[in-house]
């Protein structure tokens, strides 16, 4: 379910409906110009909805800095300001509690460079506080989307208004999880499942410099906490399946892409099944969201390491993307042939034999491909030398697969570009097997006729059979369901 | 069928095959949608022993090819040998329910559940249930997800053991450990709980709706709040309070701002479902707690209901509980700062009217809707006035006619043509409530305006919007105050507004009657034949085709099949096509 508001209308509006007063009849603009010219380029920022409302200002007892009091004190104070930071301020009102804000920020950055260069202030007390605080900070349900249908390409990113502290907590936690006293042993208690799968939950912010931080816990958790790999790695799945099949909108995608690229690189050989699963029945569906161009290039490094991992796995891989290739979005389409590119710079000789044949079905049909732009990025893999190296040492099969489609369209592309670059592949074809080359030019019209034929032939045979259809259906009645 | 097997031998299943084979996914997908011919061809004892293995054999294809498929076979009963052979849909079907994409798998589970009907309940038990069974316990979370949609339709046929047995594989799934298989089983709660006993429903229905209801993921959660309505249908009055209304109470207070959505936009449903007492003392709060959410989405939701949930309100103390509780909230509302929460308010506000009376509407309500006519937001402004008739039955329109005019006349004007085309939309509805002076002294200026819109679907609109006002006030109106108007613009050096002329004359003709369309009209029309532009033309021989039947024969031939003549032999070509049409159609050639 997805429910969509737009709160920045107000906004909006007003400046619409003071231009109306103004002059109401210049500014006619219909509802189509595009959404980047219609809308102010004004940064809009939004803050959760639980810290709204409170209405009471907020007082907080200010505390000596860290380092004004004697070693032994600081660990007791240490917590008491970790608890101080717990309070939340509401900053879409941005008169209140000005003072206490600046407080908690101080404080906030006192605390940051206090975890990046003191010793012995990690008591085993302190790790509940800091893992509260921390929760207390970042963990909320996030605001609905802005717009009716976000678009991360044309549209300005909601930005978090309580960045100012968010950023600071943020810091702090990934100091905290980088510092040298830092032990797993005694943290995991506390930094569990549920607070992974909360975090997880937060990579679906709209603010990027909230994603970047994001990763960056995320990965560090991943590296320090051996007992939550596994589940993590299972929560993404599910994300990810979630973001497929049921609501194609998540705003993590490509952070967590670029996670599990590493993750990935680190796996160990041979690959568990739970693995190739995941690359299967994940990585690959991926493929067929409509907001692939956002993370694609983190899919496609994804991919491509785990070929390089487990090169039997590239026939599966191949089969999948020809099975999702786009039929109607050209771009997907350019973005799909880029990613075969990469896949095919890595393959071995042996994989290139057994998914060559569906393979150069569809280049042949992206290489006759109406939209230029699609024919070209086909065309461009005669450029590759690896790849030439492996159509010459085939040459046999895919020849006949790709002639004729390049004998066609060397005579009918409206692009005198892509008629050219045909030209050269065509040439390059005759000079790898004249022999062959010369045979496929001197059947190509029997071979149409042939193809004709069976056309005719098939038309005739669904002919008869809805003849028959028509004669049953009218002898018994209502045997056919509509 | 027996007769008909003489004809199989003409169609080895081999060709057929090779046809659902093909290379090309589009003809592939052309012979799977046939696929009852073929089984047609082959014959029912051949569809079962060679068709469907080979469809079973062969379910790895493009997601397209498979949905079609699972539509097919959901309609197969017959092909197969009727409910006798039913099961045997059943393999192919099972691998559809497990394939990843979900617009396939839930194709084949509707499939599977229109089927299960033409089971015997024998066959339910010996071939369906199980089926149901290792769905259930797929390894991947498709085929549980799947799994999820089936249990309601076999467990009313089925024995007492088997029952036991599906109610068991409900509660593991409303476990799971994958979201996606827990938001199955809570979407088909509801579905389960009435198809259940009573006393199941008690114990095991609530325990699973109270998990789901307090899930760690708000996806999950807001899914219970759907199910929530059928439980509560179902349980007797004096168990709601213990074995529901926990639940719910913390819904609409739920963190997630989807969950408490989900309660808004249920609100009415919710209400009906557990009657006026809860009402009065849970949702009430409740209710004004989500009008006053701090997302606006929460609001807009739950202010589309408050009509609804005024309407449902006891009778017996509604005024008391709409004055003292909903109308505060409702005033909020009105200036709130979001415009959808607004908006959403203004399309139900006039409702409340009947509900109140005229002596409350007049003191509290009235105020509310001038305010609302004076929104900064059209569609607010807009909304309020589709309303119109609402107010109009308890206090008349009049008391609002002073705010109105200005808003009226705003919204005409409107830079979005959208908000144009809506408030012509309700001209004729305005104009029959304000009665015809009102309108010709302060609206007839306006209607005319649209007439020469640069927007060719607001001059459209408005030359519909004439033929129904014409309707509304009869042909002599129109004689006096618009056809003069629109015959003038036959003159107007803008080819376009010239048009306009004839397509304001298509729409009239009919309702004006013959004196006025042969006497008025038709003069204009001819004289436009002879005009420079050749869009001109071409629609004086269509406007002619479309005022020939109002005209009578005299009238035809001696005024309309000179100019058709004339026409056709135009210099133009779609002047030629058109005027040739039009002889035809009048039978004038």
């Amino acid at each position: 379910m997805v429910v969509h508001g737009d709160s920045s209308a107000p906004l909006h509006s007003r400046a619409m409906s003071s231009a109306a007063t103004t002059s109401p009849s210049v500014d006619k603009v219909d509802g189509f110009s595009r959404k980047s010219v219609r809308k102010a380029k004004q940064k809009r920022s939004q803050s959760s909805s639980q810290f709204r409302s409170q209405g009471k200002p907020i007082e907080l007892t200010p505390l000596p800095l860290l380092k004004d009091v004697p070693a032994p004190e600081q660990p007791e104070l240490f917590l008491k300001k970790l608890q101080q930071c717990c309070t939340v301020f509401d900053f879409m009102d941005t008169l209140s509690d000005l003072k206490m804000k600046e407080y908690k920020r101080s404080t906030l950055n006192e605390l940051v460079d206090y975890v990046t260069v003191s010793r012995g202030y990690l008591t085993e007390q302190a790790y509940p506080e800091v893992v509260k605080m921390v929760s207390h900070n970042i963990f909320r349900t996030l605001p609905p989307s802005d717009s009716n249908e976000f678009d991360p390409e044309e549209d300005e990113p909601t930005l978090e208004a309580s960045w100012p502290h968010l950023q600071l907590v943020y810091e702090f936690f990934i100091r905290f999880l980088e510092s040298q006293e830092f032990q797993p042993s005694i943290a995991k208690k506390y930094i569990d499942q549920k607070f992974v799968l909360q975090l997880l939950e937060l990579f679906d912010s709209e603010d990027p410099r909230e994603r970047d931080y994001l990763k960056t816990v995320l990965h560090r958790i991943y590296g320090k906490f051996l007992g939550l790999r596994a589940f993590i790695r299972k929560q993404i799945n599910n994300i990810f399946l979630r973001f497929v099949y049921e609501t194609e909108h998540f705003n993590g995608v490509a952070e967590l892409l670029e996670i599990l690229g590493s993750i990935i690189n680190g796996f160990a050989l041979p690959l568990k099944a739970e693995h190739k699963q995941f690359l299967v029945k994940v990585l690959i569906p991926l493929h067929t969201v409509r907001s692939l161009s956002l993370f694609h290039a983190q899919l496609a490094y994804c991919i491509v390491q785990f070929l390089e991992k487990d090169p039997t796995l590239t026939e599966p891989v191949i089969r999948g993307l020809l099975k999702f290739w786009p039929k109607t979005c050209s771009q997907k389409e350019v973005m799909f042939l880029g990613e075969l590119e990469e896949i095919l710079d890595v393959i071995e000789p042996t994989q290139f034999v057994k998914i060559q044949e569906p393979l150069f079905k569809q280049i042949s049909r992206c290489v006759s491909s109406p939209h230029f732009q699609v024919a070209e990025r086909a065309l461009y893999y005669w450029n590759n030398e690896y790849i030439m190296s492996l159509i010459e040492e085939n040459s046999s099969v895919i020849l006949p697969i790709m002639f004729a489609n390049l004998y066609r369209i060397s005579k009918e592309h409206w692009n005198p570009a892509i008629v050219a670059l045909v030209y050269n592949v065509l040439k390059a074809f005759m000079e790898m097997n004249s022999t062959l080359f010369d045979e496929l030019t001197a059947s190509y019209k029997s071979d149409r006729q042939r193809e004709k034929k069976k056309e005719k032939e098939r038309e005739e045979l669904w002919k008869k059979l809805e003849d028959l259809e028509l004669k049953r259906g009218l002898r018994s009645d209502g045997i056919i369901p509509t | 069928m027996a007769g008909a097997d003489g004809d199989d031998s003409l169609y080895p299943i081999a060709v057929l095959i090779d046809e659902l084979r093909n290379e090309d996914v589009q003809l592939r997908l052309n012979s799977i949608k046939k696929l009852s011919t073929i089984a047609l061809a082959l014959g029912v004892e051949r569809t079962r022993t060679e068709l469907l293995p080979f469809l079973t054999d062969t379910i790895y294809d493009e997601d397209e090819v498979l949905l079609a498929l699972a539509e097919q076979l959901g309609n197969f009963t017959m092909l197969v040998g009727g409910p006798e052979y039913v099961h045997c849909l059943l393999p192919p079907l099972e691998s559809l329910a497990t394939v990843e994409e979900t617009v396939v798998r839930d194709k084949a589970v509707e499939s599977l559940r229109k089927i299960s009907q033409e089971h015997s309940p024998v066959d339910l038990e010996v071939h369906f249930e199980p089926l149901v069974k290792r769905l259930a316990s797929g390894d991947w979370f498709t085929s549980r997800t799947s799994a999820c949609g089936l249990f309601s339709v076999c467990y009313p046929r089925v024995s007492s053991t088997v029952k036991a047995e599906i109610r068991q594989h409900f509660r593991t799934l409303c476990s799971d450990d994958t979201p996606m298989v827990r938001r199955a089983a809570a979407s088909k709660l509801g579905e389960f709980a009435k198809v259940l006993e009573l006393d199941y429903v008690k114990s095991d229905i609530i325990s699973l709706f109270t998990a789901l209801a307090s899930d760690e993921q708000d996806s999950v959660r807001l899914l219970a709040v759907e199910a929530c309505v059928s439980i509560a249908t179902l349980l007797p009055q004096e168990d709601l309070e213990t074995l529901v209304m926990p639940t719910l109470r913390q819904a609409a207070e739920d963190k997630s701002w989807r969950v408490r959505y989900m309660v808004a936009d249920k609100f009415s449903e919710l209400q009906k479902a557990v009657g006026p007492e809860i009402t009065k003392n849970d949702l009430v709060p409740a209710f004004q707690n989500l009008l006053k959410d701090c997302e606006a989405e929460v609001r807009a939701a739950a202010a589309n209901k408050v009509k609804e949930f005024c309407e449902n309100l006891p009778e017996d103390n509604r005024e008391q509980i709409i004055m003292t509780h909903i109308l505060p909230c409702v005033k909020e509302l009105v200036s709130d700062t979001n415009q959808h929460v607004k908006s959403a308010l203004a399309s139900v506000i006039m409702g409340l009217s009947t509900i109140l009376g005229k002596e409350n509407t007049i003191e509290h309500l009235l105020p509310l809707f001038l305010a609302q006519l004076k929104d900064e937001c059209p569609e607010v402004r807009l909304n309020i006035i589709s309303n119109l008739d609402c107010v109009n039955e308890v206090i008349g329109i009049r008391q609002l006619s002073q705010s109105l005019l200005p808003a009226i006349v705003e919204l005409a004007e409107d830079a979005k043509w959208r908000v144009r085309l809506a408030i012509i939309e309700y001209m004729p509805l305005l104009a029959g409530q304000l009665g015809v002076e009102f309108f010709d002294e302060k609206l007839n200026t306006l209607c005319m305006a649209w007439l020469i819109d640069h927007v060719y679907a607001i001059r459209e609109a408005a030359t519909c919007n004439l033929m129904k006002l014409v309707e509304k006030f009869g042909a002599e109106w129109a004689q006096n105050t618009i056809v003069p108007k629109v015959l003038g613009m036959a003159n107007d050096p803008n080819y376009l507004h010239r048009m306009t002329t004839l397509f304001c004359i298509n729409a009239l003709s009919e309702v004006c009657g013959q004196e006025i369309t042969t006497k008025q009209m038709l003069p204009v029309v001819v004289k436009m034949a002879s005009d420079q532009v050749a869009n001109v033309r071409f629609n004086v021989a269509k406007s002619l085709q479309k005022i020939g039947p109002v005209l009578d024969n005299n009238a035809l031939q001696t005024q309309v099949k000179p100019v058709l003549e004339q026409l056709k032999a135009d210099s133009d070509m779609d002047v030629k096509y058109f005027a040739q049409e039009a002889l035809t159609v009048l039978a004038l050639a």
